[in-house]
């Protein structure tokens, strides 16, 4: 009954490496299924994707194309000012989504061209975008300076009222350090 | 005036960290009494200058001094008293300070209540928190300055985010950095017991109230962070799997491992190196989690706005101390001397199952919130891991943890009777399975989640409870003696008991609103009545409000159920004007333990119609409730004598284990 020490280490190291060859075994199948990829609506348009593959799909949302229909859907165009890429959402729209405005769109692909998304990011807040949009703009060579969003501390301008410098971001935020 | 008094003494406590960060742990290393003495003092004027600085912040704010550049970037003359007080720390620099206040007062309390601690031990412990200290003040002062001026002075100030204006900013962060912060006094005495080479169970009796007070103060934080985000964005979820998220739930995980481990320790002298081990990575995670939120690198949801160099120092904090606590522990810990041996089957083969699985489910959100940045960082490539890849590895792997939590405190110490505890859990075990088949029956063969997971909870509450039951052992002493003995049993029972049981409540919530939840999103017209899950809601008329700093757009509903009017909701979209920023107020009813949640989507152009999104969200509450009694379970397990702070006398080597008290 009694086992010795020996036994008593192989069983230990039996069960971690149980759990830890189920932890990764996890994570390997999630992230060969559950992972987005970032994409452009460029990127869409030269390489395409594969219908039923997940992507997030960051741009600006094209002045004039949000619609709402009768039913809660929604259509839109993200753009990157070169390409544009029909988008339709059921759901509600984040507080701060505005035509003109930095957006991310999580979901897939149709058979038609069509990206039908689940989640819809806006930006955070006055002057925030979406970091991969930022890149995405700055990698197209239409992205409009860093200098207007970051007034420095020491040198006010307190007539830009609107400029929130160090703000903990906006939408969708919560403080949770 | 004011402003330069903080700033300066938040310098003052610098210096006095410095001298705190290298005297005791000299006079530690010399046996001189004196100098180890000097720690206690020198801690409690730290508190003293940090809480005159917090203060001096403090007084900024309410007076609206706008020459300060942190009041003028967060701050306005019209918000309401509170907001003005809770505005102090939401916000990066204040934030920073609350930090820094809280490891003071830390650093405060171990002076203050460790008098029967070993002389060197406790001069280590304050060296390291020393060591902590300066590298947070340090930072505070080379990058996030909350005391920098401006000239000339603003009139007006830029008014706090919105969203942040509720009464969870005032709650949420001190109670989360508590938790945060409370990690450091458990990795200071896993440092301090490295550099000594020596550890007992007498450390163990020290660093596990610690431990369980963090514990507390941060599943206090995460519920409250979680119901906040749930009622306050309006977006019906109480979980994202955001990184900022997931950055408080490692060390959280990690935490919980640590108080389990620690039990072995003080009772069996086991698992030592393991749990300095643990204690070095829980508090790691924290810093990892201040990382992350403050340096930049990710696109969360909710970020500080950072600049780069405070990600530099940061990371630079980061390395030196979860690098250095590793070093330390790869150099020193072959020294710890090993303690007691067990069978695989026993309390202490349930309780390092139990850290196996929370540290493996640990590692695998690590790595989920970790592998984009890293992957971006080497290839370029951009992509984002959501929910559904932590709702597909950690939620598998937390099945058998819950399906053992039970067992655990029914097998003995040492070696454990695996048949004989599967037969006193026969009554849980029948109430899991009738719980499953009632909510078969009720949800007429509803989803096979909602079935099996409300018979999980109902296995881990049941389970919980019959253990204390049992003890009482009724069926052999009687109902008269089963009492007195069910009184009788140590609060750390109890507390055992009744944490357990809360992560069942917590269960039997997450599954109700998971699989049961119904939603609704639909264009309403005045007068119209739609139908969401159990209740009925009439869309009654809207009208156009003025706010002190907002106006809003406020919808009139009637919530009815079977024809009964349940309540008058009033959800609004919100238009704060100093910031032109919109927010959504939702509208939440409770009924029972359940909620309906209705939320306006944007305007359209016709006022006579809106677009409405509505839950009926079954069990919801028990989430944040089931959160609240496991901190119950928390506190209880505190309040027992053997775990009062300052009640362990260090003297008495082995702790007589009575067969009685376990």
């Amino acid at each position: 009954m009694a086992m010795t020490r020996k036994t008593r280490r192989l069983t230990l190291i039996g069960v971690v490496g149980v759990v830890l060859a189920a932890a990764m075994g996890l994570v390997l199948y999630a992230m060969s299924g559950q992972i987005a990829l970032f994409k452009t609506p460029t990127d869409v348009a030269t390489t395409g994707a594969e219908p039923g593959q997940r992507l997030r799909l960051g741009g600006l949302v094209k002045e004039g194309t949000v619609r709402r229909g009768d039913d809660a859907t929604v259509t839109f165009e993200v753009t990157d000012t070169v390409n544009a890429v029909q988008v339709t959402y059921s759901g509600l729209l984040p507080d701060l989504f505005r035509e003109g405005q930095g957006v991310v769109t999580e979901g897939m692909l149709d058979a038609a061209g069509v990206f039908r998304a689940d989640t819809v990011l806006a930006k955070h807040d006055e002057n925030y975008m979406p970091k991969e949009v930022v890149d995405s703009l700055k990698a197209q060579g239409v992205w409009e300076g860093d200098g207007a969003a970051m007034p420095s501390t020491r040198d006010p301008a307190p007539t830009d009222a609107a400029a929130p410098a160090a703000t903990p971001a906006a939408e969708p935020a919560r403080l949770t350090n | 005036m004011v402003a330069e008094i903080g700033h300066f003494a938040l310098v003052l406590a610098l210096a006095l960290a410095l001298v705190q960060s290298v005297m005791p742990i000299v006079g530690a290393r010399r046996g001189d009494p004196a100098l180890m003495a000097a720690a206690s003092p020198i801690a409690t004027a730290q508190l003293a200058f940090v809480g005159l600085s917090f203060a001096a912040l403090t007084y900024a704010y309410l007076v609206s001094d706008f020459s300060v550049a942190n009041v003028y970037e967060n701050s306005h003359s019209l918000k309401p008293l509170i907001y003005k007080i809770t505005g102090v720390w939401g916000n990066h620099e204040g934030s920073m300070l609350l930090w820094v206040l809280i490891l003071a007062l830390f650093g405060w309390s171990v002076a203050a209540f460790g008098q029967n601690l070993p002389a060197s031990l406790k001069a280590n412990v304050l060296g390291v928190q020393g060591w902590i200290t300066v590298a947070f003040l340090g930072f505070i002062l080379a990058t996030s300055n909350p005391f920098a001026r401006l000239s000339p002075a603003p009139f007006e100030g830029q008014d706090l985010n919105p969203i942040l204006q509720d009464i969870g900013l005032a709650i949420h962060p001190p109670l989360l950095y508590l938790g945060y912060v409370g990690f450091s006094i458990s990795f200071a005495f896993a440092v301090a017991a490295l550099i000594e080479g020596r550890i007992d169970a007498a450390w163990a009796r020290w660093v596990r109230p610690w431990t369980l007070a963090a514990w507390v103060f941060l599943t206090a934080g995460i519920a409250m962070g979680s119901y906040w985000a749930y009622y306050e964005l309006g977006w019906g979820g109480w979980w994202f799997w955001d990184p900022v998220e997931n950055a408080s739930f490692m060390p959280w995980l990690a935490g919980t491992a640590l108080l389990h481990s620690a039990v072995v320790m003080e009772k069996r002298n086991a698992l030592k190196i393991w749990t300095v081990l643990l204690a070095i990575l829980t508090f790691s995670l924290s810093l990892l989690g201040t990382f992350l939120v403050r340096s930049g690198v990710l696109t969360s949801v909710h970020a500080f706005a950072t600049d780069p160099a405070r990600g530099v120092f940061i990371l630079a904090i980061l390395c030196v101390f979860i690098g250095g606590g590793l070093s330390l522990f790869a150099l020193r810990a072959s020294q710890l001397s090993q303690g007691g041996v067990f069978a695989p089957v026993s309390r202490e083969g349930a309780l390092v199952f139990n850290n196996i699985i929370l540290t493996a489910s640990c590692a695998t959100v690590l790595v989920g919130t970790l592998y984009p940045l890293v992957l971006e960082a080497l290839t370029g490539e951009k992509i984002s891991v959501g929910a559904p890849f932590f709702n597909l590895t950690f939620g598998p792997l937390m099945i058998p943890l819950m399906l053992a939590v039970p067992f655990g405190p029914y097998l003995a110490w040492k070696r454990g009777d695996l048949l004989g505890a599967s037969q006193r859990l026969m009554a849980a075990f029948a109430a899991a399975i009738a719980a499953a088949l009632m909510a078969w029956y009720l949800t007429e063969g509803g989803p096979v989640l909602a079935v099996l997971g409300i018979g999980l909870a109902a296995w881990l509450i049941v389970g919980a409870i019959s253990e204390l039951v049992s003890r009482a052992r009724f069926a052999d002493v009687g109902l008269a003696i089963g009492w007195r003995r069910l009184a009788g049993l140590p609060r750390s029972a109890y507390g055992t008991a009744v944490a357990h049981a809360g992560l069942g409540v917590m269960i039997l919530g997450i599954v109700g609103v998971t699989s049961l939840q119904v939603e609704n999103i639909l264009v309403m017209k005045q007068g119209q009545t739609a139908t969401i899950g159990r209740y009925e809601v009439t869309f009654d008329s809207a009208e156009t409000r003025r706010g002190p700093n907002y106006t809003e757009l406020v919808a009139h509903m009637t919530a009815r159920k079977d024809g009964v009017v349940v309540a008058k909701m009033d959800p609004a979209k919100r238009l704060y004007t100093a910031r032109q920023m919109p927010t959504t107020e939702a509208s939440i009813v409770t009924h029972g333990v359940s909620q309906l949640y209705v939320t306006l989507g944007e305007e359209s152009e016709r006022t006579d119609q809106l677009v409405v999104r509505m839950f009926d969200k079954p069990l919801v509450t028990l989430i944040w409730i089931g959160a609240l009694v496991m901190m119950a379970g928390g506190i209880l397990s505190l309040s027992d004598r053997r775990l009062r702070v300052g009640a362990p006398t260090p003297a008495r080597h082995t702790p007589a284990a009575p067969v009685a008290a376990e």
